[in-house]
């Protein structure tokens, strides 16, 4: 018997909202286990590639300098490169700080907070450096597919899946482009 | 009125003298995609996303009149293409984060970027990131959702007799402008203007009453923006 499809995911800068909508396939969830195997995944908790993946599956945009490091991982890991949900192909809400410089919005929630005394910003090596804006993942990596919605429902997650897991173009109908 | 017919989209149709094309296809059951165009208003002309080919030509369907002499088409795949470059480009000129906006599901610039199937804007954003005005106690305007699509402007000086808005600057620096330099609370609008709802987008807005219809019952859930106009034909 061939393998099965290796299908990895991620959530970059995101809220898990795209995982969760994928959990949402309800009892087709059973079909897509016994369809693919996840590899990289806070799904079955993999920290790491295992080795090459057929579909590898993006949620969240890129604020910081470990989803820049994650996302090329995943470029070089993946055959096809999807990007879900409006974090991931716009920014989304995260990006709603790139209207305000990253000093002013650091200076906001750490110094200025009406409830803080004594507030300090955080500067531990453990923590990823901010960059200076959140970005798309197609502004870091090369992306194949992308899936918009917030959360893309559990219906589009599902026709893309089982196009691409065929081989075939994910093709979404009319009232499974929604940008909310 | 004096009738005559013309050609579009390969058929004979029926128009009204002084009619322009967009208003005889509208007739004729045929949507041409438009946002700057407003039924209620004059023609501004000013999104270009209702371009056609009048005998081989791109012209404006909302200001062009009619002609017996013309040859039109409304749906290529040219002048979609074209159409939904606009449409990205009116994306990452603002800030549109749809998934927090009082408009969407409701919002006319959405609506065609689904119809164009729109993943996502792929250019990089402009970032001039205006900022909200709130001083008016029942509208808000927030340009970063601005079309410049002048609806606003039209509706004030036509429906209202007021002039509240206009535009201002050119080119990529052109933006709405007041007639108060305090913001729109200082302004003569007024909740039941006209030019308080006839926005296209949710740059100008009605406070208190958004994100009150359920999501799948809002305007363009379910059917494309034009469904209403081509199911008159059928
Ligand atoms: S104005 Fe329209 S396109 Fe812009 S954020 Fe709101 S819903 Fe989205
Ligand atoms: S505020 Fe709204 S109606 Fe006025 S120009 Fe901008 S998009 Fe058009
Ligand atoms: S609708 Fe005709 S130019 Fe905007």
């Amino acid at each position: 018997m061939a393998a099965k499809p290796r299908v990895a995911t991620c959530s970059l800068t995101g809220c898990f909202g795209c995982h969760m909508s994928l959990l949402d396939i309800d009892e087709r969830i059973i079909d897509l286990i016994g369809l693919v195997d996840f590899d990289k995944s806070p799904i079955d908790d993999i920290k790491s590639f295992t080795g090459p993946v057929d579909v590898g599956i993006i949620e969240g945009g890129v604020s910081n300098d470990e989803n820049v490091e994650v996302l090329r991982s995943f470029r070089e890991h993946c055959g096809v490169l999807v990007a879900v949900g409006e974090c991931a192909l716009t920014g989304g809400v995260p990006s709603m700080r790139n209207l305000v410089p990253l000093k002013e919005c650091l200076e906001e929630a750490y110094l200025k907070g009406p409830t803080l005394v004594g507030g300090a910003i955080p500067n531990d090596p453990e923590i990823p450096l901010l960059l200076d804006r959140v970005y798309p993942c197609h502004e870091v990596v090369r992306i194949d597919y992308m899936l918009p919605g917030c959360p893309p429902s559990a219906d589009v997650l599902w026709t893309a899946l089982a196009a691409l897991l065929k081989g075939e173009e994910p093709k979404l109908g009319y009232e499974l482009i929604k940008y909310d | 009125m004096k009738k005559f017919t013309f050609v579009l989209n390969g058929r004979d149709v029926e128009a009204l003298e002084g009619q322009s094309i967009l208003e005889a296809a509208d007739g004729a059951g045929v949507y041409i995609p438009r946002l700057c165009y407003h039924k209620d208003l004059l023609p501004g002309g000013h999104c270009r996303v209702c371009s056609v080919k009048v005998n081989g030509k791109v012209a404006n369907a909302c200001t062009m009149p009619a002609a017996d002499w013309m040859v039109v088409d409304t749906d290529t795949e040219e002048l979609n293409e074209y159409r939904r470059l606009i449409i990205e480009l009116l994306f990452v000129e603002g800030n549109h984060f749809c998934p927090i906006c009082e408009k969407s599901g409701d919002c006319e610039l959405q609506a065609l970027a689904y119809k164009f199937g729109m993943t996502a804007p792929l250019w990089p954003t402009l970032s001039k990131n205006p900022p909200v005005d709130a001083s008016h106690p029942d509208v808000f305007i927030d340009r970063n959702r601005c079309v410049l699509c002048g609806r606003c402007v039209r509706a004030s000086r036509e429906r209202d007799g007021k002039s509240v808005f206009g535009l201002e600057g050119r080119g990529i620096r052109t933006r709405i402008a007041l007639d108060s330099l305090d913001g729109l609370g200082m302004t003569a609008l007024g909740r039941n203007d006209a030019a308080a709802t006839i926005c296209p987008t949710g740059s100008l807005v009605l406070k208190r009453v958004g994100f009150t219809t359920p999501y799948g019952a809002r305007a363009y859930d379910k059917a494309p923006i034009g469904s209403e106009i081509e199911k008159k034909e059928e």
